[in-house]
């Protein structure tokens, strides 16, 4: 391996000690993990700030004016505050706890789609959408009698801007894309996405589901009106994510759900809604989820954005090289801005046949259509193998992932 | 013990490794017979499989005889091996075949349970077509 490979400041020999699960064997090989584009690992300290809000403070908050309640409460808006920080939102009302980005999109897809569509009104998705960022305005629109519109990709797997002009008019009244690819890794133009569509007042949505693992995000840079990431896939506990949207438009949605929390006042006649970010909170809230994603999100800043993301671009470029050594392998989207995250198909062999024979070899990749079939009918595929990278990969799992890929084709072609 | 099972254990038991274990399953499915593509229609779909396996049977002198394919090879192999054993034999006996060589290859618990069930169905599916020969048999007796 060429040595300049590994001039960078992470040293990811440490960082892998911070994750415990690394260490399993997996069919009796040491596991090589890549899969994180689908959910990645947690650090202790992740694991740690889980097991001690249960040990030590667990209560409910806001509810109770006892010792524990109070430092439940304390703890939970704390990790609201570190959120605010890590995506520069102005104010910490913008923060809402959800269950993750899936949960985020159909709050949006409810809440802005009661307050603004209406018939006749346009939705703007794109082709290489996540499902979860497809059904829910597929449901608003048949609620609303609203119509989606779809922005095409090209053969690389970028989005095709000029026709995102064409498809922008009077009637589009959002426009809902990814940040990210899961499904090939590519880093879309959503800046230019956003400022073409406000020039058409149409609202932004941002599925940041796979950019929060690899990027800094900037709400307030990117002038986006929501943005929605999961926590268990930025080395967070699952089932806890944010929607972050801007103040001004979420004091005009009305609630996604009813219940605890989320009110001021109840009689049998009315209820009064409670304030921003709570009136998005129905219900006790997962704070154990909270306290470990702050965990991680001061795990990531400390290690730094800029030297993961070159680290994760080094990794990228040798995935490339090496894999594109093997015969009759082809990278589905090469696209120029990536994540590490390497889509390929093999000449005449199923993705599953390579998918059950790397797992074999200890090797966790996911194969198959990534949760966008839309984009697969896009490229005429079944599907892809696709393996994804974090920060805690190493130079030597990319020569395992090539040499166990060539063992795999060579059974498989016989 | 049937014989076919008897060598297709024995088969086995030459493989140290899984990936050799696999290689041999993968080799299976190369030799299992064509299934004409008038068959390869979701009629024919075996549910509960996540690659697509189609699966069709015929009787001949009162012997099932089964054909399969499969989109993956992998699976392939594996609906092959079960061709290999099921094929050929009266449908008393089919239905009476308990399976168990499954287990003593180690193949059972190599295959993940999405997978595993849809094992179970391929055999759901092929102990069918043996109960309707018979009974149609039955009938026409
Ligand atoms: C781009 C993208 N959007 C949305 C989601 C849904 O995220 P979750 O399942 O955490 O709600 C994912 C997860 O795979 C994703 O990759």
């Amino acid at each position: 391996m060429n040595s300049s490979i590994m001039a960078n400041t992470l040293n990811v020999e440490q960082i892998r000690k911070e994750f415990p699960i690394l260490k399993t064997e997996a069919n009796s090989y040491p596991l090589v993990y890549l899969d994180n584009a689908a959910t990645s690992q947690k650090p202790k300290v992740v694991i740690n700030a889980v097991s001690n809000y249960y040990k030590e403070y667990n209560s409910n908050v806001h509810r109770a004016a006892h010792f524990l309640s109070d430092k439940a409460t304390v703890a939970y808006e704390n990790a609201r505050v570190t959120i605010k920080e890590f995506i520069n939102a102005e104010d910490a009302r913008e923060i809402n706890f959800v269950r993750g980005t899936t949960e985020g999109i159909n709050l949006v897809a409810y809440s802005f789609g009661a307050a603004f569509v209406k018939p006749g009104d346009e939705i703007i998705i794109s082709n290489i959408e996540h499902h979860s960022n497809i059904v829910p305005w597929q449901m608003l629109c048949e609620r609303c009698d609203a119509v989606l519109k779809v922005i095409p990709v090209s053969e690389n797997g970028e989005m095709d801007l000029s026709a995102f002009e064409q498809l922008l008019s009077d009637k589009t009244k959002l426009v809902a894309v990814q940040h990210i690819s899961n499904a090939l890794g590519i880093i879309h133009p959503i800046e230019r996405i956003i400022e073409l569509a406000h020039r058409k007042n149409a609202y932004v949505f941002i599925d940041g589901a796979q950019a929060s693992p690899h990027i800094p995000i900037d709400v307030r840079e990117l002038d986006c009106d929501f943005y929605a990431f999961s926590s268990h896939k930025m080395f967070g506990p699952t089932g806890i994510g944010i929607l972050y949207g801007k103040a001004s438009i979420l004091e005009k949605l009305p609630p996604y759900q009813g219940g605890g929390e989320m009110i001021k006042e109840v009689t049998l006649e009315k209820t009064t809604y409670n304030d921003l970010p709570y009136k998005f909170e129905a219900g006790t809230p997962n704070i154990a989820g909270a306290v470990g994603l702050e965990a991680a999100i001061k795990f990531i800043t400390e290690l730094g954005h800029k030297e993961i993301m070159k680290y994760e671009h080094d990794l990228l470029l040798y995935a490339t090289k090496e894999l594109m050594e093997i015969e009759g392998l082809k990278i589905i989207g090469n696209a120029t801005s990536k994540v590490p995250v390497i889509s390929f198909i093999v000449k005449d062999i199923h993705a599953y046949d390579i998918g059950v024979l790397l797992d074999k070899q200890g090797i966790a990749v996911r194969t198959g259509h990534h949760c966008c079939q839309p984009l697969m009918n896009r490229f005429q595929i079944e599907g892809t193998c696709r393996a994804s990278f974090a920060f805690y990969n190493t130079m030597h799992e990319v020569d395992m992932l090539k040499s166990s890929l060539q063992q795999a084709i060579n059974i498989l072609r016989g | 013990m049937n014989g076919v099972i008897q060598d297709i254990i024995e088969e086995f038991e030459l493989f140290e490794d899984q990936m050799d274990k696999y290689s041999h399953i993968v080799d299976m499915g190369k030799s299992l017979p064509v299934l004409e593509d008038r068959y390869k229609t979701e009629d024919y779909v075996v549910k509960g499989c996540q690659s697509k396996v189609w699966l069709h049977a015929y009787e001949s002198d009162g012997k099932v005889v089964y054909e399969a394919d499969s989109n993956t090879a992998i699976t392939k192999g594996i609906v092959a091996m079960l061709v290999r054993v099921l094929s050929n034999r009266i449908p008393d006996e089919i239905l009476a075949e308990d399976m168990q060589f499954i287990e003593t290859i180690g193949l059972r618990s190599h295959l993940s349970s999405q997978r595993s069930n849809g094992l179970n169905s391929m055999i759901r599916e092929m102990k069918l077509f043996a109960k309707a020969i018979k009974q149609k048999n039955e009938v026409n007796s």
